[in-house]
């Protein structure tokens, strides 16, 4: 199987100067096809930098970090865009627009490519919802949903472009235990059926065991 | 990606956003809607000071135009020898000429006493020197001493002159003169005057005694049927005194125009009227954007870690803009659409909605959102999905 992520003594530091302070010191990890790996640490250990590096919105300038393929160190925005657009993201927050319902939030990941008919679209997007079950909601907005369809619907917006890599930072941080095991369990099951990658920040250890790795990040290293 | 999805799709979500906050969106309008009326009845008053400035000249029926090179406008001239005037009749091209009289005389209202000020025309009445039927008709009885005639479109304060001449009652005073109102004809009012009245060059000397028929105000003069209008002129211009001016029918339409827009400031305080409604209108605006943009930023910071680039998100800003200008403008012209008829009935002068204004009202009011768009996606930087984790 190859790699899909493929990270090599990456350092990375904000401030400059003397007040410069390390983040990421020589991190080395590789992320198979369909594999699912869960990054944990305390809190400051670097774990969200680290994510958003994955997903191409940070800038990092020393290492190797190979995503799908494409080199993320001193790129430029086309090939981070472009790689963008073969990742889901799951955030802490939902982040849903408020101003459109779930269906059309949803429908958001496909409007970036235009090959699809709107119908073609909606239908897709449909699927998606009915699969994290919430067929019955599809015209809801935001505001009408609790907190674990919410987070549903972010996690169908994530899969819906059938991408490559899911990448999620404490999906269940603001969710109660049932919901949010339910979130990330589904989570699973649906990334499993498409061989998709999914990298999870968390530190609830509630959810451990749905990782196939546990990766363990503090003060910058792996340990 | 195609072209349609292209513009389309930032449209579409820019609309939805929009239209999901009812209440700002309403506020939104009502800031566009401002500045629309603020433009509609600056640039409506200005046509309107403009063409009323016209008015009397527009209906002067002569080929040429003498005026003395000190007077700004015909509501403030000065006064030059008869003698320039016949010297023209020198020129074999030209066929008649005849001097106007032009003075500023308060009127009595036959039903009220009250006086006040109007413009008084004083001209050979075979000279028809108005082009308008109804002055033209009385030109024989208007020989006769101390006879006048009274502009219709004149403002109400003078009285109702129609009713008050059918039943009879048509005496009258101008300038402490004792006059006879013997008909009525159509000139209308002005910035200068309120007023109009005709009389005959005899009768005017009589009205203003201070005046004589040697001092005239204006010159008009008709050329032989055939002959050139700027081959005379520039022949007139060579041997006439310096002090006065040759215009043409347009040049006397322009001279006095040009007094309002130059000279008189009036001009100058409907133009910057019109600007400080598009600024204002363009602050509104920009605070709106801003605002949406500052409220939306961590949805957009989401799309952009989504795959969605920045161009994107400037469409959205410019869609919102441009929806934000078409949802304003059209209350706006709707509501300028009233204002000019309240405006009309109570300024006595015309001010028709023409569609050369409704569209140049348009482009400012886009011109005005799409200046607060180009301002407001300065904040779209702020909207950066590595803050958002």
């Amino acid at each position: 199987m190859s790699n899909v992520i493929e990270v090599d003594h990456l350092n990375f530091s904000f401030g400059s100067g003397t007040l410069t302070q390390p983040v990421l010191k020589d991190v080395t990890i590789s992320l198979e096809e369909g594999e699912i790996v869960l990054i944990t640490g305390p809190s400051g250990s670097g774990k969200t930098t680290f994510l958003t590096i994955i997903g191409g919105l940070r800038q990092a300038l020393h290492g190797s970090v190979k995503v799908l393929g494409h080199q993320f160190i001193n790129s430029n925005e086309q090939i981070k865009v472009k790689t963008r657009q073969q990742i889901g993201y799951i955030f802490q927050q939902h982040n849903l627009l408020k101003s459109l319902t779930a269906l059309q939030n949803v429908c958001m990941t496909l409007e970036i490519n235009t090959t699809m008919t709107e119908q073609q679209r909606y239908d897709r997007a449909a699927e998606m919802l009915i699969a994290v079950g919430l067929g019955d909601r599809l015209n809801y907005k935001p505001d009408q949903l609790s907190g674990g369809q919410r987070q549903r619907v972010s996690i169908a917006r994530a899969l819906v472009g059938q991408p490559k890599i899911i990448l999620a930072d404490e999906p269940t941080a603001s969710l109660d235990k049932q919901s949010g095991y339910e979130a990330v369990s589904l989570l699973k099951c649906l990334a499993k059926e498409s061989q998709t990658t999914i990298l999870l920040v968390t530190h609830d250890y509630r959810i451990l065991d749905i990782a196939d790795r546990v990766v363990e990040l503090e003060d910058g290293m792996i340990k | 990606m195609n072209r349609f999805g292209w513009l389309y799709f930032p449209a579409r979500l820019a609309w939805r956003q929009l239209v999901f906050d009812r209440t700002k969106l309403v506020a939104a309008i009502c800031g566009v809607l401002f500045a629309c009326v603020l433009v509609f009845m600056q640039l409506g008053f200005k046509d309107t000071l403009y063409a009323s400035a016209a008015s009397a000249p527009l209906k002067l029926d002569g080929d040429l135009f003498l005026m003395h090179k000190q007077s700004e406008a015909m509501w403030r001239p000065i006064q030059f020898k008869r003698s320039e005037l016949m010297r023209v009749l020198g020129n074999p091209a030209v066929a008649e000429a005849y001097p106007l009289y032009l003075g500023l005389a308060p009127l009595k209202n036959i039903q009220t006493q009250a006086k006040r000020t109007l413009m008084v025309y004083g001209f050979d009445p075979d000279s028809l020197m108005f082009n308008v039927d109804s002055a033209r008709n009385k030109h024989i009885e208007l020989r006769l001493k101390d006879t006048v005639l009274f502009d219709e479109y004149s403002r109400p304060e003078f009285g109702p002159v129609r009713q008050l001449l059918e039943a009879g009652r048509n005496m009258t005073e101008i300038n402490d003169y004792k006059v006879t109102i013997i008909g009525l004809f159509q000139l209308g009012v002005s910035f200068a005057a309120d007023g109009n009245v005709v009389t005959s060059d005899l009768n005017f000397m009589r009205i203003f005694p201070r005046r004589n028929l040697d001092d005239i105000d204006m010159g008009m003069i008709r050329l032989n049927p055939g002959a050139s209008v700027e081959h005379v002129q520039a022949e007139l211009k060579s041997y006439l005194n310096e002090f006065v001016n040759v215009f043409t029918y347009e040049e006397l339409l322009r001279h006095e125009k040009d007094y309002w827009a130059n000279t008189a400031p009036i001009g100058f305080i409907f133009g910057f009227g019109t600007v400080m409604g598009w600024v204002v209108g363009l602050v509104i605006v920009y605070q709106i954007l801003f605002t949406d943009i500052a409220n939306h930023r961590n949805e957009f910071a989401t799309l952009k870690a989504m795959g969605y680039e920045q161009g994107y998100f400037v469409r959205v800003v410019f869609a919102s803009a441009s929806f934000l200008a078409v949802l304003g403008f059209i209350p706006g012209y709707l509501l300028s659409l009233g204002l000019y008829n309240l405006a009309e009935s109570q300024m006595y002068m015309p001010m028709p909605m023409l569609i050369s204004k409704v569209i140049t009202v348009f482009m400012f009011i886009l011109s005005m959102c799409f200046m607060a768009g180009l301002l407001a996606i300065r904040k779209l930087k702020d909207a950066d999905p590595a803050d958002m984790f």
